[in-house]
């Protein structure tokens, strides 16, 4: 397999924005990735785009827009996991010598309030068994029973990520919190805040994946992984509404994780700098435990050490993760590709990471897909 | 007032010793699922056989909606929650207490058939929930 690289990034910023339609955002992250790379018309031979709300033919409007339809478009819906799934073809393609040149991008623009998905049949909804934050709440009861994470430990994390994205001028809430401010917003469902919870909004992200490296710090796509969910366990992002216990069952994050580590050839102890998924709080550190960046079942102590603030051995969510940017769903993969390129190539101003060189992102979502990419410099 | 009715087919039935779930098992694996399917959907055999269960069950995590989610049009707060049933089915349902301070984990729970809101007919319609024993 040959090797990947990255070799343009562009991103529209996450938030809301009432006079930009879906494909104007696509456009805006499409034009900057390809610019970047110095990349036209010919210059790419297929395209990959990750959405969920887009509707019809997404891609196809975004790159007809442009004039540089003709090459394979494909449009790539993977829940919350979208753009890395579409990352993931991508790069095989170019891996395979396929193509050497791919693009892959991601746009949303989400409705606003409560996620309302077509996975629910009916009457699911209407029996009120289809609310994600009542999931996520029930998540995070069972981290604090068996990960010996408290209220202040997910409101820490809250804080950590809304302190990161001031920094961010991509991302939607960039005012830093207060311990005191989030446990005092109003309860969604017990134990989760209103301030520990991600909102959906709007925005895109597109990045070029080529066989030849480009630019005096070259980013190569070192492992992309997607796995979705073994059958069996009741609390997961596949939303069963029965299932049994998942002792020993790995999760969908850790089965990718663990073919990620075994196709770059490194482990949790070479990571720099990370961007993973944080829906809400309790998602972070259920991902950071996941990933191995903390023990199983560590989670509540690896908060409490500062894990994952700048500063710390490896900063996780630099760019302030979808709790400080929003979840524009098949945006948000990709929206980590583009803040990891930007770390690894030393350019991400007052958020760098000091000497990142290897880094991972992290997605899960609906289906349940769960994507891990490792990029290095 | 109309009849109520099921908020789905061949989820729970109602009968005069109170509702019980339609769960199903595996002829190949012997695992119980719900909703009773033909295929298992652990282990994907053909074959698979409907049972009751119920009423009893214990909790095992638990929340409260506050907000009404897109498409629900009862009222809130409600009890959501985990619940796991003799044989270690764990099912994700609706709570009829709706204040998470007055829940433990592992407490004795009782299935029930609520009414969640009442549709355009005029009819009731019902969901599998569960009671604290207690209550």
């Amino acid at each position: 397999m040959r090797p990947v690289y990255v070799t343009g990034v562009g991103l529209h910023p996450f938030g809301r924005f009432a006079d930009l339609g879906v494909t104007a955002l696509g456009i805006h992250a499409v034009r900057a990735a390809l610019a970047e790379a110095e990349v036209g018309r010919g210059g790419f031979q297929a395209a990959f785009c990750g959405t969920v709300y887009s509707g019809v033919a997404a891609g196809h409007k975004v790159l007809t827009a442009l004039g540089l339809s003709g090459v394979p478009i494909v449009n790539v819906e993977a829940g919350c996991a979208s753009g890395g799934a579409a990352l993931i073809l991508g790069a095989q393609q170019v891996a395979a010598g396929v193509h050497d040149t791919v693009l892959v991008f991601g746009m949303e623009k989400m409705p606003r309030g409560m996620i309302r998905s077509s996975f629910f049949e009916p009457w699911r909804e209407e029996a009120g068994l289809s609310p994600n934050p009542a999931y996520f709440a029930l998540r995070a009861q069972r981290l604090m029973r068996e990960s010996g994470v408290t209220l202040a430990d997910l409101a820490a994390v809250s804080v950590k990520n809304h302190r990161h994205g001031a920094d961010n001028p991509y991302a939607m809430y960039r005012k830093p919190l207060t311990a005191e401010e989030v446990l005092a917003s109003p309860v969604v469902c017990e134990p989760l805040r209103l301030l520990m919870l991600c909102a959906p909004n709007e925005g895109a992200a597109a990045v070029v994946l080529s066989a030849r490296p480009r630019g005096p710090r070259p980013v190569r796509v070192a492992a992309a992984q997607l796995r979705s969910h073994l059958p069996g366990s009741v609390l997961g992002e596949h939303t069963p509404l029965a299932g049994l216990d998942d002792a020993g069952l790995a999760t969908p994050t850790e089965l990718a994780a663990r073919a990620a580590w075994e196709q770059a050839g490194l482990g949790p102890g070479d990571l720099h700098v990370v961007e993973l998924q944080d829906t809400d709080a309790g998602r972070e550190i259920l991902s950071a435990e996941e990933l191995g960046l903390c023990p199983r079942g560590g989670g509540g102590d690896w908060v409490r050490r500062g894990g994952g603030t700048m500063g710390s051995q490896l900063p996780v969510n630099p760019s302030g993760g979808l709790l400080s940017k929003g979840e524009p769903l098949g945006a948000s993969a990709l929206g980590q590709i583009v803040e990891l390129t930007w770390q690894l190539r030393g350019t991400a101003g007052p958020r760098q990471v000091e000497n990142a060189r290897v880094a991972l992102g992290h997605t899960v979502g609906r289906g349940a897909n769960a994507c891990v990419v490792v990029l290095s410099a | 007032m109309a009849d109520p009715r099921p908020v789905t087919a061949n989820l729970f039935t109602l009968g005069p010793e109170g509702p019980r779930l339609i769960t199903g098992r595996c002829a190949a694996c012997g695992r119980p699922h719900f909703p009773a399917a033909a295929v298992c959907p652990y282990c994907g055999a053909d074959g698979c056989t409907e049972e009751r269960a119920g009423p009893a069950a214990r909790l095992w995590l638990w929340t409260a909606v506050t907000t009404s989610p897109p498409g629900y049009r009862g009222p809130v707060p409600y009890g959501f929650g985990i619940v796991e049933l003799d044989g270690g089915l764990r099912l994700v349902t609706r709570l009829t207490e709706a204040r998470p301070e007055r829940l433990h984990a592992g407490q004795a729970m009782r299935l029930v058939a609520t009414p969640v809101h009442t549709d355009d007919d005029g009819h009731p319609v019902l969901s599998y929930a569960f009671a604290p024993e207690d209550a």
